[in-house]
């Protein structure tokens, strides 16, 4: 049986127009590129959903990861509840649609990806890989920032500092394109991340996406509340005529008919787009539990 | 049937975490608001990250 188009595929069609405006969000300040200066208004004492460095000029939040770690690496605390209610408010609302949507780092790769390369490589080998985030998670942004403490009790961002390339991309290069004191102030450390970045920026070319599958902890977080989130896919078994399409699509390795809540899920929405039948929707989790008790009212038989 | 009623048992305990978790985001928010985590946070955040942008 056929079912009729989700009323969310408008959405995930202009999915590039929603990243788009979710970054310019995120980076409204632009006059600052031009005076090196970055925004310091009371909005910065919130953190913003996605990767998205609080030292670039146009940043108007705070970025969780790196709050997260300045919280943990003062002198006062070890843990942040702020930060970590934020997040999970966020996850238990979104899930990783942060990552497929409003993520500023995560449309930079998909913008990446579309450069043409002569045969794009599949990442369905490598998806041990993808367990490398939590470690990262856990490591770098809360133990190494909560235990390598200096005798004031103060710890870098272990994270933002040896391994983040946004803070590269959106901070460093403008900063120091309009700075010249900030360029000479540059060294091994900036030359090492700037090494990362252009990593990430060619693995993006060839794979998608592989900084949010193998090294994001913001994606990791997120994904621990997938399978609770109130925003959900959900597949119509009986609608499905297990074609694989879905499965085909999805760039992030994921197989939607099996687990509609996998962790890796990123609710691009490109399965939802691929499926012939419309066996696909995004649901919330209230709807979900209420039209389990009853036929599909959308369903139309053939 | 007994598969039907499961269904409808995992996605109404999915709800139920949905909303302890909602909670306990709140509380956390909260309670870390009311330690002065906030204060921290947005004094990181209006300086310049000498380790985000590579000066160490």
């Amino acid at each position: 049986m056929k079912r009729s188009p989700s009323k969310f595929a408008g959405l995930i069609k202009r999915r590039g127009a929603v990243q788009a405006l979710a970054t310019f969000l995120t980076n409204p300040h632009l006059p600052n590129f031009l005076s090196g200066t970055i925004y310091t208004g009371q909005a910065k004492a919130a953190c913003v959903p996605g990767l998205n460095c609080y030292s670039c000029p146009a940043a108007t939040g705070a970025c969780p990861i790196g709050s997260f770690q300045a919280v943990v690496g003062s002198s006062k605390f070890s843990f942040s509840y702020y930060i970590t209610g934020i997040l999970i408010f966020i996850g238990v609302i979104l899930g990783r649609f942060v990552c497929g949507f409003l993520c500023p780092f995560g449309w930079f790769q998909d913008l990446l990806h579309k450069i043409p390369f002569p045969k794009k490589l599949s990442t369905k080998r490598l998806k041990p890989l993808r367990y490398v985030k939590y470690a990262i998670l856990i490591v770098m942004v809360w133990a190494l920032p909560a235990l390598l403490n200096n005798n004031a009790g103060l710890a870098s961002p272990y994270f933002c500092k040896y391994v983040c390339p946004q803070g590269i991309l959106e901070g460093a290069i403008p900063l120091s394109l309009a700075s010249s004191g900030i360029r000479a102030a540059l060294g091994k450390l900036f030359t090492m991340k700037f090494s990362i970045l252009v990593t990430v920026v060619l693995l993006s070319i060839m794979f998608y996406r592989p900084f949010c599958k193998w090294i994001c902890p913001l994606g990791a977080f997120y994904s621990l509340f997938n399978k609770v989130s109130v925003l959900q896919y959900h597949v119509d078994k009986e609608a499905c005529v297990s074609c694989g399409r879905c499965a085909r699509t999805c760039k992030m390795d994921v197989d939607i008919t099996k687990d509609s809540s996998h962790l890796e899920c990123i609710r691009c929405g490109e399965c939802l787009r691929a499926c012939p039948v419309h066996a696909i929707d995004i649901r919330l989790i209230e709807a979900e539990r209420k039209l389990s008790k009853a036929e599909e009212p959308s369903t139309q038989r053939p | 049937m007994e598969k039907g009623f499961s269904i409808v048992a995992l996605k109404g305990s999915r709800r139920w975490a949905s909303l302890a978790l909602l909670l306990l985001s709140v509380a956390f928010v909260c309670y870390g608001a009311w330690r002065g985590e906030v204060e921290t946070v947005f004094s990181k955040a209006v300086k310049l990250c000498m380790e985000c942008v590579g000066i160490g």
